[in-house]
């Protein structure tokens, strides 16, 4: 049986996902990828009507239900220095960020 | 018996009518903490190993002493005014450690927010503390709720359940589920995305509600499936349930998804009864479906004859009681929860971990870095478990273009057809015309600790009959309904159509009634009278 998720493509996925790991997890994490994807093939199995739309939510959103709109204004949040605390680096009221690297798209 | 065994609305009645003060209650709640729960979860502490670690229940992840205490002493000094201290009055309650509160921490059970506090409450939180309850702490849980044996958590030891210590709380809200069944708390504040309130809950013998998705308001609520996430509690009795969801239930104008719809009486119409109402029992939760981790084959085979006996004789009760048991009702995509789920979930949940990445907040790598994406990667790869992790990188394999197979629209396709499955069953003008519909809760009684965690196949499996209900939006509410063997207790969920939870809560509280008297009500978890409890 023939993987789904290959070595390169999980090292494409990685990279994607922003993690660096190991060899040993990154082996472990593909197989139950793989194994995952065996589930998840079983939906190609379902007789699906065409007619039959896709829905983003299981609960239909209607006059019945739905919030209306709020109103669209700013609020100063009061815990303005609480949140900037939970940065890991500050200074001078901005977070700090190392380089950020450039490079070409294909 | 002890204030912290009793439910929730026989203690606020104590202290509304001065016979213990809330103060009291809360010394008695954390005296059963101190008894019973042992280690209090950190993280990249070490997994339970000694005599004592393995023989205590470990739910939490931190208890909030001094801050129930001013809560507490808040609504002793109300009562003593003559003020309306609310309809949770110092009632004792935990919070999943997915939930803000300001100034606290909300760990999500990851060592990537393992330093964050939160400088904003949830809306279920503020309704709770709104209607007087105290809040003693917040409870361990799978890592962002991705799991269903609260082993996946980065705080260890992790959650172990009170009636065998040897054995997995279920998941993910299992700190929940331990907490409540072990009298730490009356209440638990949950969520359920693919089962993760009613599966702990069957597991350790409580009651846990899923509300209709949209019924209570997600804001604050750290975000694993945005379209599946739904807030509810944990309790021991169905009244408490009622109570809770009456509390935290309504529009929110601060998320959008929040249903603009009346909340109504729960006490009232909780106790209305149940002749002549519709229950189905369909032979699709009846069976069990897993991958065969030898043959790499989908295996089907019957329930546990125990599980199925036990969701049988509840029906009996009802049917005693005037409902009409209707057999057989077809749901023909129930085997397609799962696989499902793993493309929804996946999908939403790698969209809404994109955003901890060590700059904003929360966990940033020690190591050197060169640049942004080193920092990102390394941050990322070192804080995040092994299912976040998983959850990312398949979200990312189902939608990303240069991936796609789709999958990811044939999975919200097959939730259309699930969520047709149930319109047809609940139409009251269609064959069946349900009220609503009795299934297991989980297709096994808890399974021992280690037994199942690192196959996240089967894993995920442990979810199939709570899935379905997620997908289609719809609430459910699972209650115990006896005991195995082993003494493990054995849930049952009832399953309506949307914004059912009045008759959900009906029909559980009618059966809580009539089974009132039979031997499996007295038992309690061995941990409680090795205690001296």
């Amino acid at each position: 049986m023939t993987d789904k998720i290959s070595p390169e493509d999980f090292e494409r996925l990685a990279e994607l996902a922003s993690l660096e790991l190991p060899a040993d997890e990154a082996e472990y994490l593909r197989k139950e990828l793989n194994n995952q994807m065996l589930s998840i093939e079983v939906l190609e199995s379902i007789p699906i009507d065409t007619e039959i739309g896709a829905a983003a939510h299981g609960i239909a959103y209607n006059e019945r239900n739905s919030a209306n709109p709020r109103e669209d204004f700013s609020l100063q949040d009061p815990n303005r220095d609480a949140i900037l605390k939970q940065a890991p680096e500050m200074e001078d009221g901005y977070i700090v960020v190392p380089d950020i690297s450039h490079e070409e798209l294909d | 018996m002890k204030t912290c065994d009793l439910p929730a609305f026989i203690v606020t009645d104590l202290i509304k009518t001065k016979q213990v003060s809330a103060v009291e209650v809360l010394e008695d709640t954390l005296e059963r903490i101190r008894q019973v729960d042992g280690r209090t979860g950190q993280v990249d502490a070490l997994k339970a190993s000694s005599e004592e670690d393995l023989s205590t229940v470990h739910a939490f992840t931190l208890v909030t002493e001094d801050y129930a205490r001013k809560q507490a002493e808040n609504i002793d000094r109300l009562i003593k005014e003559g003020e309306n201290p609310g309809p949770l009055a110092g009632v004792p309650y935990t919070a999943k450690d997915i939930f803000t509160v300001k100034g606290i921490q909300a760990t999500a059970g990851s060592k990537i927010l393992s330093n964050y506090i939160s400088p904003y409450s949830a809306t279920v939180v503020e309704r709770m503390e709104e209607a007087g309850a105290v809040m003693v702490g917040k409870v361990n849980l799978d890592e962002f709720t991705y799991g269903s044996s609260s082993e996946s958590s980065a705080y260890k030891p992790v959650p172990r359940n009170p009636w065998d210590t040897s054995r997995v709380t279920g998941g993910s809200s299992g700190g929940s589920a331990a907490a409540v069944a072990a009298g730490e708390g009356a209440i638990s504040l949950g969520t359920d995305t693919g089962g993760s309130i009613r599966h702990p809950a069957s597991f350790c013998g409580t009651v846990g509600l899923k509300p209709t998705y949209g019924r209570v308001s997600r804001y604050g609520l750290i975000a694993f499936g945005s379209s599946l996430d739904c807030p509810g509690p944990l309790t021991r009795t169905v009244t408490d349930a009622a109570l809770t969801l009456q509390a935290i239930a309504g529009p929110d104008p601060r998320d959008n998804t929040a249903a603009a719809v009346a909340v109504p009486d729960y006490l009232e119409e909780m106790e209305k009864d149940i002749r002549g109402l519709r229950i189905g029992l369909s032979e699709e939760f009846f069976r069990v479906t897993y991958f065969d981790s030898e043959s790499m084959e989908l295996v089907e085979n019957p329930i546990d004859p125990q599980i199925r006996d036990a969701v049988l004789s509840a029906a009996g009760f009802l049917a005693q009681l005037g409902a009409d048991i209707v057999m057989d009702v077809p749901l023909p995509h129930t085997k397609y929860g799962v696989p499902t789920y793993f493309v929804i979930s996946r999908v939403e949940a790698s969209s809404n971990l994109l955003r901890y990445d060590g700059v904003k907040y929360g966990y940033r790598t020690e190591k050197s870095f060169a640049d942004l994406r080193e920092l990102y990667r390394k941050t990322r790869g070192e804080a995040f478990g092994v299912e976040p992790k998983l959850r990312m990188l398949m979200g990312i394999y189902l939608s990303a273009a240069q991936f796609d197979k789709g999958y990811y629209e044939l999975a919200l396709k097959a939730r259309a057809l699930m969520r047709q499955d149930f319109d047809t069953i609940f139409d009251p003008k269609g064959k069946y015309k349900l009220d609503a519909l009795l299934t297991p809760t989980a297709p096994s009684t808890a399974f021992p600790i280690g037994s199942v965690y690192g196959d996240s196949v089967l894993m995920q499996y442990s979810d199939q009959l709570t899935a379905t209900t997620n997908h289609a939006g719809i609430p459910g509410l699972s209650i115990p309904v006896g005991f195995d063997r082993d003494n493990l207790p054995i849930g049952a969920q009832v399953l309506g159509s949307d914004y059912s939870e009045g008759l959900l809560l009906r029909i559980a509280r009618a059966y809580e009634k009539v089974t009132e008297n039979e031997d499996w009500r007295v038992k309690r978890p061995p941990i409680l009278s090795k205690n001296g409890n």
